[in-house]
């Protein structure tokens, strides 16, 4: 799953959940480190700059993931303690620097350059079932640039997969929420960042553009995989 | 209000109970100083895109979603109707939210950063213990704000009181409260800053101070509490 290779052993385990932890504490607290990208910075170019794409990286996602290990040391203090009022009080900042660092990390894979198949259309199940879904890739993508110019504020734009219906939806999520807060059954296929540090340095405030252009910079062959370990 | 001085009435026709006859519709208002004039706090970059752009963008969506209203209530469509609040809200507090951020700023020798005196300066210092302890307030709850929105100096007009608050989005204050009359709002939206201070809120949040227009947000005050 997406966790694994995000995690930084803070122990020397080979197994991070399973050992020394106990029913009621975070034993082991794991913390969350920065994925690389496996594309430089300025590989996507012209569709998203590579000083965007350094910011977005180094410093948004980053700090998401700061947030986050922070949040959860919190947590971990508020559970020991016993301390229900500070427990409930730090899930607005868990959920917001967890999805940030859940919603990145997707991202990342959700892109690579035109020379390593960026853009490239889907073909084999993935291909047939958003044929069949939405009619045609073009409806698809039309469906997908509009729903994320229209969203209203900060937020993401995704192609989920219901994983009980075997149905693609498209919906959006405000803020950092992840998609599973939209259908605990709804996995992620691709995510689109339509908060404006996305796109505004090279982009302005023509977010139709940003969504236009990133097409060609889609890694379809990675979301084809998500989909067939779901639809096998 | 602030929204009179930015409606041109269409019509000069009164109106009718039941549809919304004689349409106003919205225009751009203009600022009362140039777009440069608020540097180096907020780059002219900034001010013009987010004046000619942002600002402009709401106007024309609310305009657009008002007459669609129009012709959904001539229909008594209500599901029309119900549906189109979401880009009423959205567009309509874009433009009443901007409107009141231009007079909000003024340049250094505008008079922008100088401290309130008088009647809202006493308040601040009643309410809060000082002008630095209200703007670390500001501060930290603009810093902390997931997402898109504003923070906002308040002002209760029942009870009389001051406090700092935030909305989501483009929801005006009022959201927050019926009885609160916004003082200050200051736009945390990443548009806001972001050519100029990319991923650092904090700073812009910091600087923004030299700008502020004090004696407008007096003048608010003492219209309420005279």
């Amino acid at each position: 799953m997406a966790f694994r290779p995000l995690l930084s052993r803070t122990l020397g385990l080979t197994q991070t959940l399973t050992h020394s932890h106990t029913q009621t504490q975070l034993r082991g607290l794991q913390t969350f480190s920065l994925p690389d990208l496996s594309y430089d910075y300025g590989a996507l170019e012209p569709a998203i700059s590579g000083e965007i794409m350094q910011l977005h990286h180094q410093k948004h996602h980053q700090a998401y993931i700061t947030n986050y290990n922070k949040a959860l040391e919190q947590l971990e203090d508020a559970v020991a303690k016993g301390d229900s009022s500070s427990v409930v009080k730090l899930q607005s900042a868990i959920k917001f620097n967890g999805g940030g660092h859940i919603n990145h990390s997707i991202f990342w894979k959700n892109l690579t350059p035109v020379s390593e198949g960026g853009g490239e259309p889907p073909h084999g199940s993935l291909g047939w079932a958003i044929d069949t879904h939405f009619g045609s890739m073009e409806a698809l993508v039309q469906k997908i640039s509009a729903e994320g110019a229209a969203l209203q504020g900060s937020g993401w734009v995704w192609l989920g997969l219901d994983k009980e219906s075997k149905k693609l939806v498209v919906d959006t999520t405000a803020n950092q929420d992840p998609l599973v807060t939209k259908g605990a059954n709804l996995v992620p296929l691709l995510g689109i960042d339509v908060w404006e540090h996305a796109y505004y340095l090279q982009y302005k405030n023509v977010r139709p553009d940003y969504l236009k252009n990133i097409w060609k910079v889609i890694n379809w062959k990675y979301a084809s995989q998500v989909y067939e370990k779901e639809c096998p | 209000m602030a929204l009179r001085s930015v409606s041109r009435k269409s019509l000069s026709l009164g109106q009718a109970v039941g549809h919304v006859r004689g349409l106003q519709s919205f225009s751009l208002p203009e600022l009362p100083y140039d777009y440069g004039a608020l540097e180096p706090v907020i780059s002219g970059e900034i001010m013009k895109l987010h004046h000619q752009k942002h600002h402009q963008t709401y106007i024309t969506n609310y305009n657009k979603a008002l007459e669609q209203l129009d012709q959904a209530l001539a229909k008594a469509d209500s599901s029309s109707i119900v549906q189109l609040q979401s880009a009423i809200k959205f567009n309509g507090g874009g433009h009443i939210n901007h409107s009141i951020f231009w007079k909000n700023l003024a340049p250094i020798r505008g008079g922008g950063g100088e401290p309130p005196k008088a009647s809202l300066g006493w308040a601040i210092d009643t309410q809060f213990g000082s002008l630095e302890a209200l703007i670390q307030r500001v501060n930290a709850e603009g810093a902390a704000l997931q997402g898109s929105g504003w923070v906002w100096l308040a002002l209760d007009k029942e009870l009389k009181k001051l406090s700092v608050q935030t909305t989501a989005n483009q929801d005006p204050l009022v959201t927050k409260g019926s009885a609160l009359v916004p003082l200050f709002g200051i736009d945390v939206w990443e548009h806001a800053y972001y050519l100029q201070y990319k991923n650092v809120k904090a700073d812009y949040l910091k600087n923004i101070w030299k700008v502020i227009n004090w004696k407008y947000v007096s003048e608010v005050y003492e219209k309420e509490n005279p």
